[in-house]
């Protein structure tokens, strides 16, 4: 299938070859929905929002809501503020939504429309009931990446909705990046079990892992409440888990309201965690229960368990920068040793992170690390110097068959197989989840090679 | 034509008008004209519907781009071509597999199929410019890959900045000796997917069809609007080589450039997705004289119905002697692999949203299983897909089709050849054999509900008020549908299955609905305990 891919590595100043990110818009869509009652707007062609909702709705295997502006020719020449005009009058109407999210396209950007401008207007003239909100962001497609895209929704979602309050509680408002409402329903469960008040927003658990019970409801139960996304004003810190996804709204936060930020990695691996878990019980004054120990414990437990099968395996990982840099860290820690690292979005700051991770775990031998990369370059980093194990999206799935090496998935998406949306990676229970199928996909290899003439082991 | 019963409560014209309430005025107004509640016998033939009209902004429309049409429906299945996109990441990104056309390398290997080939536009780009970075794209696709030829495909950005993609694509054929065609099917054509087939279509017959010619055996055809998803071409086309005839190329599933070269050599054209390739049909016929007719795959019924066609064409006792011969052996063998899925489905209602094509042409194959299409319409189809071709003369064409090119095309002096005299030519046609399609009006009698490029509130009520058995539509429905317990068929994707097509394909069908159906799981989804009410009370001590 990739067999057209040449063994040497030569310089490309034009051409990506399967790209290691997509458009922002596909994350501003994401971070809306993390809003109860919300309907995303794509103001664009309707092939945005098409392809955005299409791929979405491929990675959650649920129903992904959300309107367009259907420019024509005609707008993209004259403006498309009439279409977003006409847009909200028949969104409220319809598919009475409590609030819309607004977000922009390639085309919008490049002719400029003015949004703030255009729903100012359609607020005053009545067109947005009362009651009712309009929320918006800027996500030009050619620039970053997807979780760029996400990064500026969940920064509108702070210029717009957060409220200043002076009496500042105590309470962490938690901005949980451009992951699945599973590791967001985790961390929320490791606040509870310290009792901490807090407020995530965006949250999908509740909106992208719904129940089947013969009931379908547009606006399913989850979601951030607006009510609390206002109130996020007040609360004494914010927690921006993933720099690249959720710094943004950590700074608009400042901004707005004089929250402070800390900019933590989202959790994943025993040291993220930690960070995650330490910040919490600091800000909160709250001890860390021994139930989060216990588990902490039984992640490393399983390290130690299983540790020879870890040990020194080469891995190649790819995805998104948020993601990939506590995975990256996390497999450091078991003794693993990741080789080519690599993310499509662009970022001088993801080789710094790395290369820090690479000093900081003693590790002087040769890897790769890049940012802006594609998926081709990868395969051909893993041609030059083969690895035992490829973590990433399912994209990854075709270098795996190729170079035959075995491959765990992981970010965004994952589209052929079961469980993202429901077991974590985050957390010390996600640890575990993650690093046991990492195990037994090596296992699996392992029993798999057994030559013909002996027997496989019976114990691992 | 059939009498259909919807669910016995529901009087079409009323659920129809109370839909329509829940718009504002002027969106009602328009939305009505996309409905049609079928009238019995010739009031039935006479009703027009509205179709292929922009969908109003914010209504939540199951519509892609003209992008889509072009890059992901015509063009994209050529295997043995580097498709670059000339865009922002994105467009490229999303049409990366996720279409289903299924291709195998000829002799020469050449497949990149598994590749996604973009030029990543960046704010710098749309600034001062891409052509640059398109020309080097190309270059470097040309060094790397030393593909067939390579496409360029116009994103959004690309209009408004004034790349001239048609010029670098020349520059670019020169300087590589690779053929290079570029394409202007920015996602804001149009009104949907279909500018897209429409733009692609052209491109294709000026610059690829017609480039060799080769003379070719009598009874060589070619299969035009069939793309391969999930192996339907290679049974249509096993099929075909059983009856001795030669299918020369195919438009464009498991299709390789070299074959659009020289498919302007074949006598005959089948035109199965009529929506998406009816352009190049007409094209071919007229400049080099081939005649084409309008065939539907799906079921052993129709499967045979236009093998006939086929038989009919070439008039030959032999031919038509071997075609009768496999229909008979294949319709036996379907028959009985149909055969133990009929009792699960019969009485079962369908509703079929989808596309330009499948929302008919599956209809056929429901019926054959004993289940009943009861509402259908499709996503972008114009006025004659569900009317029939015979209205095209008075189809309006409007401000947002105005500018997707009607090409003019005239008789090749040395090359229109038609394989038929023109008198039979002229009897086939009034025979509807030849140059017809009927459209959705032919299979939806009287008592049936059509509607136009569904939204998704009157997908809902529709479901809720008529309570199906089964609809059929896409990815974006497939789940909305089946949070409502009930089963969602993928017509676009086949839920990652298939083939559907030719016989072997029904029984897949059949086998497949039938799992759908009847896969106990469903019975799970009402929750228990979710109306008990709970008594808890304590005495007082």
């Amino acid at each position: 299938m990739l067999h057209h891919t040449p063994d040497e590595i030569s310089e490309r100043h034009a051409l990506k070859i399967n790209p290691a990110k997509t458009c922002q818009p596909i994350g501003a869509m994401y971070a809306a929905l993390g809003i109860h009652g919300c309907l995303p707007h794509s103001h664009g062609s309707q092939g945005c929002c098409s392809y955005h909702r299409s791929h979405l709705t491929r990675h959650y295997k649920e129903p992904v809501m959300a309107s367009t502006s259907s420019f024509t020719e005609g707008a993209s020449v004259f403006g498309g503020g009439p279409n977003l005009r006409q847009s909200l009058k028949t969104i409220f109407q319809v598919y009475e939504p409590d609030i819309v999210a607004v977000h922009t396209t390639c085309l919008s950007e490049t002719i400029g429309d003015d949004l703030p401008s255009i729903i100012k207007g359609a607020v005053e003239d009545k067109t947005v009931p009362e009651g009712k909100h309009v929320i918006y962001c800027n996500t030009p497609s050619y620039v970053g990446s997807h979780v760029t895209g996400y990064s500026n929704m969940a920064a509108g979602i702070v210029k717009c909705l957060c409220e200043k309050d002076e009496t500042e509680s105590k309470r962490i408002n938690v901005i949980p990046g451009f992951t699945d409402p599973s590791d967001m329903r985790k961390i929320k469960g490791m606040l509870k079990e310290m009792k901490a008040d807090f407020i995530m927003f965006p949250d999908t658990s509740g909106v992208l892992d719904t129940p089947q019970t013969a009931e379908y409801k547009m606006y399913p139960d989850g979601g951030a409440k607006i009510s609390d996304i206002m109130r996020a004003g007040g609360s004494s810190l914010s927690l921006c888990l993933g720099r690249w996804s959720s710094e943004a709204a950590g700074v608009e936060l400042e901004k707005k309201c004089s929250v402070p930020f800390k900019v933590l990695d989202l959790p994943i691996g025993v040291l993220a965690t930690d960070r995650f878990v330490e910040a919490v019980s600091q800000e909160m004054g709250l001890p860390v229960p021994k139930s989060i120990r216990d588990e902490r414990g039984k992640l490393v437990d399983m390290l130690t368990d299983y540790q020879q099968y870890l040990y020194k395996k080469k891995v190649a990982i790819f995805g998104d920068p948020d993601t990939v840099i506590p995975m990256t860290e996390f497999l450091l820690s078991a003794g693993m040793m990741p080789k080519h690292i690599i993310t499509g979005t662009p970022g001088k700051a993801f080789d710094k992170r790395i290369d820090a991770l690479m000093k900081e775990h003693g590790h002087d031998y040769e890897y790769n690390c890049s940012n802006s990369a594609d998926l081709f370059y990868l395969h051909q980093l893993i041609k030059k110097e083969p690895v035992d194990l490829l973590i990433g999206n399912t994209y990854g799935k075709y270098i795996a068959a190729e170079e035959n090496i075995p491959f765990v998935r992981f970010g965004f998406p994952i589209l052929d197989r079961v469980g993202h949306s429901h077991f974590p990676k985050a957390g010390y229970m996600g640890g575990m989840h993650f690093i046991s199928g990492v195990i037994n996909t090596l296992l699996d290899k392992m029993d798999r090679d057994t030559p013909e003439d002996m027997t496989m082991e019976l114990v691992a | 034509m059939s009498e259909i019963m919807t669910g016995p409560e529901v009087n079409l014209e009323s659920w129809v008008d109370n839909i329509i309430s829940k718009y504002p005025p002027k969106v009602a107004k328009k939305r009505r004209r996309h409905m049609v509640v079928r009238e019995e016998g010739e009031a039935g033939c006479s009703q027009t519907i509205e179709a292929n009209t922009r969908t109003v902004p914010g209504i939540i429309s199951q519509r892609g781009c003209c992008y889509a049409g072009c890059k992901g429906v015509v063009i994209g299945p050529i295997g043995d071509m580097v498709h670059i996109t000339h865009g922002p990441v994105g467009c490229g990104y999303y049409s990366w597999l996720t279409r289903r056309n299924m291709y195998k390398a000829r002799d020469d290997k050449k497949n990149y199929m598994s590749y996604c080939f973009t030029t990543d536009m960046q704010d710098h780009d749309v600034i001062f410019g891409g052509e640059k970075k398109l020309a080097q794209a190309i270059r470097e696709a040309a060094q790397i890959f030393k593909p067939a030829a390579i496409s360029v495909h116009a994103t959004c950005p690309v209009g408004l900045i004034g790349d001239d993609i048609h010029q670098v694509a020349k520059d670019m054929e020169k300087e590589t000796g690779i053929p290079v065609m570029a394409f202007s099917c920015e996602g804001y054509k149009g009104v949907s997917q279909s500018a897209g087939h429409h733009i692609a279509n052209n491109k294709l017959f000026t610059s690829a069809v017609g480039k060799v010619d080769e003379p070719q055996p009598e009874f060589t055809i070619n299969i035009l609007g069939e793309y391969n998803i999930g192996g339907d071409a290679w049974e249509i086309e096993r099929v075909f080589e059983k009856c001795k005839i030669k299918v020369l190329s195919t438009f464009s599933g498991n299709m390789s450039y070299f074959e659009m070269e020289k498919s302007h050599n074949a006598k005959f054209n089948l035109v199965m997705c009529h929506r998406s390739i009816n352009y190049l049909a007409e094209m071919m016929e007229k400049k080099y004289g081939i005649p084409w007719a309008k065939v539907n795959f799906i079921g052993p019924e129709s499967m045979a119905k236009s093998m006939r066609k086929v038989a009919a064409f070439f008039n030959n006792d032999e031919l038509t002697k071997r075609i009768e011969a496999v229909i008979e052996e294949e319709v036996e063998n379907a028959k009985k692999g149909i055969e133990p899925y009929l009792k699960g489905l019969e009485g079962k209602r369908v509703m079929l949203f989808v596309g330009g094509s499948r929302a008919h042409h599956y209809q056929s194959v429901f019926r054959e299983l004993g289940m009943e299409p009861v509402v259908a319409g499709y996503e972008f189809a114009h006025r004659d897909d569900y009317e029939g071709r015979h209205v095209i003369p008075t189809i309006k064409v409007d401000a947002d089709s105005k500018n997707i090119e009607e090409l003019k095309v005239e008789a090749d002096p040395e090359r229109y050849m038609p394989a038929i005299d023109e008198e039979y030519r002229k009897r086939l046609e009034e025979e509807g054999v030849l140059s017809n399609y009927d459209g959705m009006w032919a299979d939806m009698g009287g008592g049936t509900l059509i509607i136009d490029d569904i939204s998704h509130v009157e997908l809902e009520r529709l479901i809720l008020d008529f309570k199906p058995d089964l609809v059929c539509s896409g990815i974006k429905d497939k789940y909305v549908i089946e949070k409502f317990g009930v089963p969602s068929k993928q017509l676009h994707n086949y839920d990652y299955s298939g083939p559907y097509a030719g016989f072997r394909g029904a029984v897949n069908f059949a086998r497949d609905i039938d799992m759908l159906i009847n896969n106990p799981a469903w019975k799970l989804a009402r929750t228990p305990w979710k109306d008990r009410p709970f008594l808890n009370a304590s005495l007082n001590s």
